[in-house]
């Protein structure tokens, strides 16, 4: 392979703080989001969203707001019968409903009309007669209520899907250990709350072409999804994605909005917008699935661990979405930051009538990361050790295969909680589990967490042999070098990334490139801005691509200077003989010779990820070309009078692996602590009714998330250790950072007042009670008691690599339960 | 902080009741970025609709169109303002500027230059609102410390930051306007060491 690490001795762009190639724009007002398009003759949308979290459609009449003037169409789900998904597995969704409505804000009928007020006014003219269903409102509930099916697939009644998987005999793992602890804890839902509410322009032109522009962090699904329900040939569609207003994950699925704004342009003849409200961005969703999970580990007095046994709930809400593989992700990368020889995973996701979960930055790792690393915490103090040394001693080898089959590469996890722990004076503030020898006083408190995250997943979504990311490059004889990618920009900084690497390779300047992405008609497959997966991929991808461009200059140039193509370099945009730099030619130049001797310059590039170690089914989540890691110390401020929990600083340690650009690594880290910090103390997506399915608050002021008051101080610092699959080394930095911060930040509450929340958002009034339970002498703590009584099918056993294992499952035969 | 105009007299979320049954557009003039503009529009609309979507001037944004999120803000008479809380209407004749009117001619305004350099516009859908309530700031302000820089700008969510990068911008682009050396420190771009 051609990528991977490079010689770093002489960068010019790679590791140099430029600003973003879009950054100007942006700070003008001159980006061009979803919303700030308008075409001529444009009509807008609006969507009628079920008042019911689960009824029968029994007839929709639309005869009222078809004869209100102003209004072109007004459509319903008979007119999309072709079902949709993001996953292959889980093709559960109706552009509108057809038969059944799921939860409240599932979409029944669409308005296309002259303005938004009047689409408005004819929305609210459709009549719908439902027939009310019962509801299933948790895990609990689904797990008990078969009938009514909120779906009519799934494992059995409301249950979507249960995973069952043993690597090695975790029972001989407990047997050998000396303390064995077993924990419930529960990570409650909440969202991504992009600053962008979705909004959609589709445009079918005089040739039945289909053009949408959509705020989409995956044009290419979206575009599958398009050709499948509008039943068009997919080279007929064209799907741009414009730069996200925030994505985080919640812009993942292809959505019915898109699908309707399709339908209605192609029914109308005239462009047709939708712009989602932001309560509709809440019934949207996609977020961060609640999970309640059950963790049994054994430990050895030294806090090695012997043995894991991991149960995840999932509250999936009402469709699939991604959440087959956030499922395996609760049980996927506990193996990857510590030695976990023995590792046993069952995980249940289950229907519920409320708004669909799916891919939330760090898609289904940080819960059970805040389960692991909070009942870390209490091994820790009943083997009376050190946090700190109970995570660095025992830490996953570089290089090695875990238990469950991922292939772990550099791992700087080591060097992080070092760092983090000599930065924060740790030594000199943690309690050492000695409550009367305290060395900050009552109500500080310090804790630590670490983590690891993918960069990017081993496998595409839908099965094939393809690349995961293309690039293609294209140079003219002016000397203008232009890139297409089918990559995302939701603000990470993903079509800078390409120009970085692009000019590094050829000797230029990043911002004399023209980045194109994520225009289905112009630019090379790349899956999508979802798993962390853009940089390493498309840097890959990019690099290949440049290098094929810069092998063009190098024989053009050395033909004409008459030297050896290993005495040519490119910088400072020239291509020279490196022994004698005066020697040479400009970059322009190059290329009108490279165009003489061989034509048209263009070369792509592409990039796939290494075959994955496992082999048994379900072996497809969970492995990555490289793993980045996180460790974090949190300091917080306890008030045992009001609860209320005030984080003062975090200290950060991330394995970047190699950066591309610190300024932009240091925003990810710097963002994902925000948002960690949101989930641990407040933010949640709740219900209430006496069904508790109706959102209990969809808007920005209710929906509690840190502002500028509550963000706390942030230490940050960025290890390198470059990764062999990463371009230039570099491993990911989008979703890692954010999850060791709600385990730190709960472990930091402990040894500020002593309680114990076993749940997030960590609010004041669970600090409280937890308080007042520790006063009456109770055990001071607050989280789940209990997990639901499953009936799990009988666990999918691998031997281990270390146990001689070829990553294959064994016979289906029964061994022992 | 910015300020919040009283609610206007209809309930605004986007639409009202009676909105197409208003057949005539009310007629309006005002400055806008230094210009003076004059507009028709469906009278019911909020200063944010009229901007956007009257005189195409996108680079304001919209968050939740409730007051809840900073997005939308614009100086009104150098206050800043949730545009999506005030009546497209009561701006006749105040002046009113938006993101495009921030820079004068070709060059960044320092702010909008600190912002871009510093990584504190991530996805940049918050960033015009952020700036022009920093701009309102540092008039007001050209010293203002972290503290005060957080006070101000705690009316406005970014989701992408942690609002990190957006202090520092507002610092070294105070300093920059003042005349002052001052160096970003080596941690904020490279980490600790």
């Amino acid at each position: 392979m051609a990528n991977g690490t490079k010689n770093t001795n002489a960068l010019n762009v790679v590791g140099k703080p430029f600003r973003k190639v879009d950054a100007n724009a942006k700070c003008v007002g001159q980006t061009k989001f979803a919303d700030d398009i308008a075409l001529p003759r444009m009509l807008f949308c609006k969507i009628l969203r079920s008042n019911l979290p689960h009824a029968i459609i029994k007839n929709i009449d639309t005869s009222k707001a078809l004869a209100l003037p102003g209004v072109f169409a007004v459509i319903t789900g008979k007119e999309m019968p072709i079902s949709y998904g993001i996953l292959p597995v889980s093709q559960d969704e109706h552009a509108l409903c057809i038969d059944k409505v799921r939860f409240i804000g599932d979409p029944v009928a669409a308005v296309a009309a002259i303005d938004e007020d009047v689409a408005f006014d004819a929305m609210n003219l459709i009549e719908v007669d439902y027939e009310s269903l019962n509801t299933i409102s948790s895990i609990e509930e689904a797990v008990m209520i078969d009938e009514p099916r909120i779906h009519e697939y799934g494992d059995s009644g409301n249950v979507h899907k249960k995973v069952s998987l043993e690597f090695g005999d975790v029972e001989e793992g407990f047997a050998e250990a000396d303390l064995i602890r077993e924990d419930t804890f529960f990570y409650e839902g909440n969202t991504h709350l992009p600053m962008e509410q979705h909004a959609a322009v589709a445009h079918f032109d005089s040739d039945k072409k289909i053009t949408l522009w959509s705020s989409t962090q995956t044009p290419h699904y979206v575009h599958r999804a398009l050709a499948k329900v509008l039943e068009l040939p997919a080279s007929h569609i064209r799907v741009i994605a414009t730069p996200n207003g925030g994505g985080f994950g919640g812009k993942s699925d292809p959505f019915n909005h898109e699908v309707v704004v399709c339908k209605l342009a192609m029914i109308t003849g005239r462009p047709v917008k939708v712009t989602l409200t932001r309560e509709e961005v809440f019934y949207c969703h996609r977020g961060r699935h609640p999970v309640l999970m059950k963790v049994k580990t054994g430990v050895k007095n030294d806090g090695a661990i012997t043995g894991m046994h991991f149960q995840t709930f999932l509250d999936g809400g009402a469709y699939g979405s991604y959440g087959v593989a956030s499922t395996f992700y609760t049980g996927a990368l506990q193996t990857v930051t510590y030695n976990v020889p023995r590792y046993k995973f069952q995980g249940l996701r289950a229907f519920t009538n409320k708004p669909p979960c799916g891919p939330k930055r760090g898609h289904g790792t940080p819960q059970p990361r805040f389960g692991l690393e909070v009942q870390l915490d209490k091994i820790a103090e009943q083997l009376k050790l050190d946090p700190a040394d109970i995570r660095r001693n025992h830490l996953a080898p570089p290089n090695s295969l875990t238990a469950n089959y991922l292939r772990i590469g550099s791992m700087g996890l080591g060097e992080c909680i070092e760092k983090v722990v000599a930065g924060s004076d740790w030594k000199n503030k943690f309690s050492n589990w000695d409550q009367s020898n305290r060395k900050l006083p009552f109500g500080r408190g310090i804790g630590i967490a670490a983590s690891s995250y993918l960069c990017g997943a081993g496998l595409p979504i839908y099965w094939n042999n393809m690349p995961q990311s293309g690039v293609q490059l294209r140079l003219d004889r002016q000397g203008g070098v232009c890139v297409m990618c089918g990559s995302t920009d939701i603000g990470q900084g993903s079509d800078s990334i390409l120009a970085y690497i692009v000019a590094e390779v050829l000797g230029i300047d990043p911002f004399d490139i023209r980045v194109i992405t994520a225009d289905t008609d112009l630019t090379p497959v790349d899956l999508g801005s979802y798993s962390s997966r853009v940089t390493l991929m498309t840097g890959n991808a990019a690099i290949q691509a440049a290098e094929r461009a810069r092998e063009l200059l190098v024989l053009a140039v050395a033909d004409k200077l008459d030297l050896p193509i290993e005495n040519l370099s490119l910088a400072e945009r020239r291509v020279f003989d490196v022994e004698n730099p005066e020697v040479g030619v400009s970059f322009a130049e190059a290329v009108v010779l490279a165009e003489s001797k061989f034509g048209t310059i263009g070369t792509v590039g592409s990039y796939s990820p290494p075959q994955s170690a496992g082999k048994f089914k379900g072996a497809g989540v969970g492995p990555s070309p490289a793993y980045s890691y996180s460790a974090a110390v949190a300091e917080v401020d306890v008030d045992p009078e009001t609860g209320i929990v005030i984080v003062e600083r975090i200290w950060i340690g991330h394995d970047i692996g190699r950066s591309i650009n610190p300024m932009l690594v240091m925003g990810q880290v710097e963002g994902s602590v925000y948002m960690g910090l949101g989930e641990a103390l407040m933010e949640e997506m709740v219900y209430r009714g006496n069904r508790n399915v109706v959102h209990k608050f969809p808007s920005m002021l209710e929906y509690k998330s840190p502002t500028t008051m509550e963000m706390c101080d942030v230490k940050t610092y960025l290890i390198e250790d470059p990764d062999p699959n990463g371009p230039y080394g570099a491993k990911e930095v989008g979703q890692g950072p954010l999850l060791p911060i709600m385990p730190a930040v709960a472990n930091a509450v402990y040894d500020a007042v002593g309680v114990r929340i076993d749940e997030v958002p960590i609010t004041p009034e669970k600090v409280l009670k937890a308080l007042k339970e520790k006063a009456r002498g109770r055990e001071g703590r607050v989280g789940p008691i209990a997990v639901p009584a499953v009936d799990w099918p009988e666990p999918l056993r691998v031997t281990t690599p270390a146990e001689g294992g070829d990553g294959r499952e064994m016979p289906r035969v029964a061994v022992h339960s | 902080m910015i300020l919040r105009p009283a609610l206007p007299w209809v309930f605004i979320h986007g639409h009202n009741a009676f909105s197409h049954s208003m057949k005539h557009k009310a007629h309006i003039a005002f400055t806008l970025n230094g210009e003076r503009t004059e507009v028709a529009f469906a009278p019911h609309k909020t200063l944010l609709e009229v901007i956007r979507e009257d005189l195409n001037l996108t680079g304001t944004k919209h968050g939740c169109e409730l007051g809840e999120c900073g997005t939308c803000a614009v100086l009104v008479d150098g206050k800043s303002i949730l545009s999506c809380l005030m009546l497209g209407l009561d701006a006749e004749g105040r002046d009113v500027k938006t993101i495009e009117g921030m820079a004068e001619g070709p060059e960044l305004h320092p702010l909008q230059q600190t912002f871009a350099d510093l990584g504190a516009a991530q996805c940049g859908y918050c960033s015009p609102g952020f700036l022009l309530v920093a701009e309102e700031l540092l008039k007001k302000n050209p010293s203002p410390s972290r503290p005060e820089i957080q006070e101000a700008l705690s009316g406005n969510l970014c989701r992408c930051t942690g609002y990190i990068k957006i202090y520092e911008a507002v610092e070294l682009a105070a300093a920059r306007m003042r005349g002052d050396e001052y160096e970003l420190p080596r941690e904020s771009v490279y980490g600790l060491d």
